[in-house]
């Protein structure tokens, strides 16, 4: 049984630990913070925790007036009411003056399984990744969320950072070498590349697997900035395998899939397919989901066998 | 504040008005009605209350101005030119392409726009960021946000009343461009906003109202929200929208219309005659 931590947990101590090291960290939060676990900056550093209540679209606004001030800004709430409810000052604030804000956009994908579509956030990454200026992260275990809070925190700009609800498995140790915008291959196999973003990661890991069960070698690779995509390594992974399947927990419109997509039409066309939503899901047990909506394990190792069958030679 | 002053006030609006007619005539686009209707509010802040240096538009401690309501900004361009944040010959190039006078406001383009704005309704809630970050800094300045009266109908605005109140930020002064016309018809028309100051008293705020084209008024009303203990403060300042142009006074059609050659004329005439 692998050691699995939650995302949240992870993140709620990385931003403390950010705290202890840079007065110039605030953080925003709108009545989620035992959720976000932003309440645990907000225990050690109450005059520089801000809860605003359930005003997701203040709550962005008063970030830019921070950030304007010099400050740098972490702002809280689940995925799926930041990209909606906070989505006009993110856009027309914080992205258009470049602003050093740092939105974290928490139970993202389905895993506020229980409380059902309404909170499930599969249309968040297609909308910040087609603002100007973004940047887009996406982690996929404990390690790389610390990693990725300290490194977006040295970065000066928008930063808009995915988070999982879900306990995820640690994949990286301490010695893991987080760079923006760089992907990171953990498995090579020449007949095709799964390219992931996010917790579910571990599911192409285990599809990895099976599909070497089978005689198929699969190329993994990590994208956690999906904006600005790694370019080359999704093109020298297509280039080695010839066929691609993207894995997120997000619609294939607009997410990953299309991210990566973008790159390989324009350098090196490749037949590709895609594991994400097509469609709402609801609630219920979080891998019961996985499995019923297709993003398990098996359901991965079906589309590359589609993706492999459209391989021309 | 002296007569002497006042008069000279008076005269700076008087040649706002006139430089906004001819430059918004040259350019055939912008929003005259707004823009007149804020000429004293505007005035008074940038050459009588603020605490800024066009010299050096970053300086700590310096006061902040958010026009929140972005598309009066032609108002906001000639105040600023005048005060010399940028020169004067640049204003023709406002909203033509290459230029650094965006039809509104810009903060990454010109120097001195505090905060990019026009989407109408999130300059509140920055202007509360800006507060508390000035607080966090034991910075004594203020910020002011500058409202219009339609603006007020965005749910964002009154998210951000709320949380002003919370955080006691008295170093917040908003004001407001209380015209009472917004583009499709008065507000009494389109969304009627009722007892305003009422609203914001409700919502724990220091409410003040004022005559918006009295310099002298304004002024006032703006050293006692400084007085301020605990409170954000809302100046409502009562304004006639296309204030100084007699066909374009209380008129929604001049909310965001090109001045024609004859109505340019008679514009000119009509401030000739003032003079």
């Amino acid at each position: 049984m692998v050691e699995k931590i939650a995302i949240r947990d992870a993140y709620g101590k990385a931003l403390l630990n950010l705290g202890k090291k840079n007065e110039k960290v605030v953080v925003l939060e709108s009545d989620v913070g035992n959720s976000t676990k932003s309440i645990l900056f907000g225990k050690e550093f109450p005059k520089r925790y801000f809860n605003v209540g359930i005003s997701e679209f203040n709550m962005v606004s008063m970030s830019a007036g921070f950030a304007c001030e010099g400050f740098i800004p972490f702002i809280n709430t689940f995925a799926v009411f930041m990209t909606t409810r906070g989505a006009d000052p993110m856009q027309s604030l914080i992205a258009y003056d470049k602003l050093n804000v740092k939105i974290a956009g928490t139970y993202a994908g389905l895993s506020d399984s229980y409380d059902g579509a309404s909170h499930q956030a599969i249309t968040d990454i297609s909308f910040v990744r087609s603002i100007p200026n973004m940047t887009v992260i996406s982690v996929s275990d404990p390690i790389e969320t610390e990693k990725a809070v300290e490194a977006i925190a040295e970065y000066d700009g928008p930063v808009y950072l995915r988070l999982s609800r879900a306990a995820a498995p640690i994949i990286f140790d301490e010695n893991y070498d987080f760079k923006i915008g760089k992907g990171v291959q953990l498995r090579t196999g020449k007949d095709v590349a799964i390219i992931a973003t996010g917790t579910i990661l571990h599911n192409a890991l285990e599809a990895a697997e099976l599909l070497k069960e089978v005689g198929i070698e699969a190329t993994v690779i990590n994208i956690h900035t999906i904006k600005p995509i790694d370019e080359e390594i999704i093109i020298n992974a297509a280039k080695f395998t010839g066929a691609v399947v993207t894995v997120e927990e997000h619609s294939i419109h607009g997410g990953l899939g299309s991210a990566v997509s973008e790159v390989l039409s324009k350098y090196c066309p490749t037949p590709m397919e895609f594991v994400g939503a097509v469609d709402f899901a609801e609630s219920g047990d979080y891998n019961q989901l996985l499995e019923k909506y297709g993003y398990g394990p098996k359901a991965i190792v079906e589309k590359v066998k589609m993706v492999i069958n459209k391989k021309t030679n | 504040m002296t007569k002497e002053r006042k008069e000279e006030l008076k005269n700076l609006c008087f040649k706002f008005r006139n430089d906004l007619i001819d430059l918004l005539y040259s350019i055939q686009t912008g929003h005259p009605g707004g823009s007149l209707s804020s000429t004293e509010i505007i005035t008074t802040l940038f050459f009588e209350e603020m605490n800024i240096d066009p010299k050096n538009p970053n300086k700590e401690g310096r006061d902040r101005f958010i026009m929140s309501k972005g598309h009066g900004c032609p108002m906001l361009y000639l105040n600023m030119a005048e005060k010399g944040y940028f020169p004067k010959e640049d204003l023709k190039t406002l909203r033509q392409v290459d230029s650094y006078l965006q039809g509104h406001p810009c903060a990454h383009k010109t120097p001195g726009i505090e905060l990019s704005t026009g989407p109408l309704g999130i300059g509140l809630g920055a202007g509360l960021g800006m507060a508390l970050g000035e607080k966090l800094k034991n910075s004594t300045a203020n910020i002011y946000v500058l409202l219009g009266d339609g603006e007020i109908q965005e749910g964002g605005i009154w998210e951000a009343a709320m949380a002003a109140s919370k955080f006691k930020v008295n170093n917040l002064i908003a004001i407001l461009d209380n015209n009472g016309v917004q583009l499709d018809g008065t507000l009494e028309e389109i969304m009627p906003m009722g007892n305003i100051g009422n609203k914001f008293e409700a919502f724990g705020w220091n409410v003040i109202h004022c005559d918006g084209h009295d310099v002298e008024s304004i002024s006032d009303a703006i050293n006692q929200a400084k007085k301020s203990k605990d409170k954000p403060t809302i100046i409502i300042a009562k304004t006639v929208k296309g204030k100084g142009i007699s066909f374009m006074e209380g008129k929604n059609t001049w909310h965001g219309k090109p001045i024609g050659e004859e109505e340019y004329k008679l514009a000119k005439a009509e401030l000739e005659g003032v003079v």
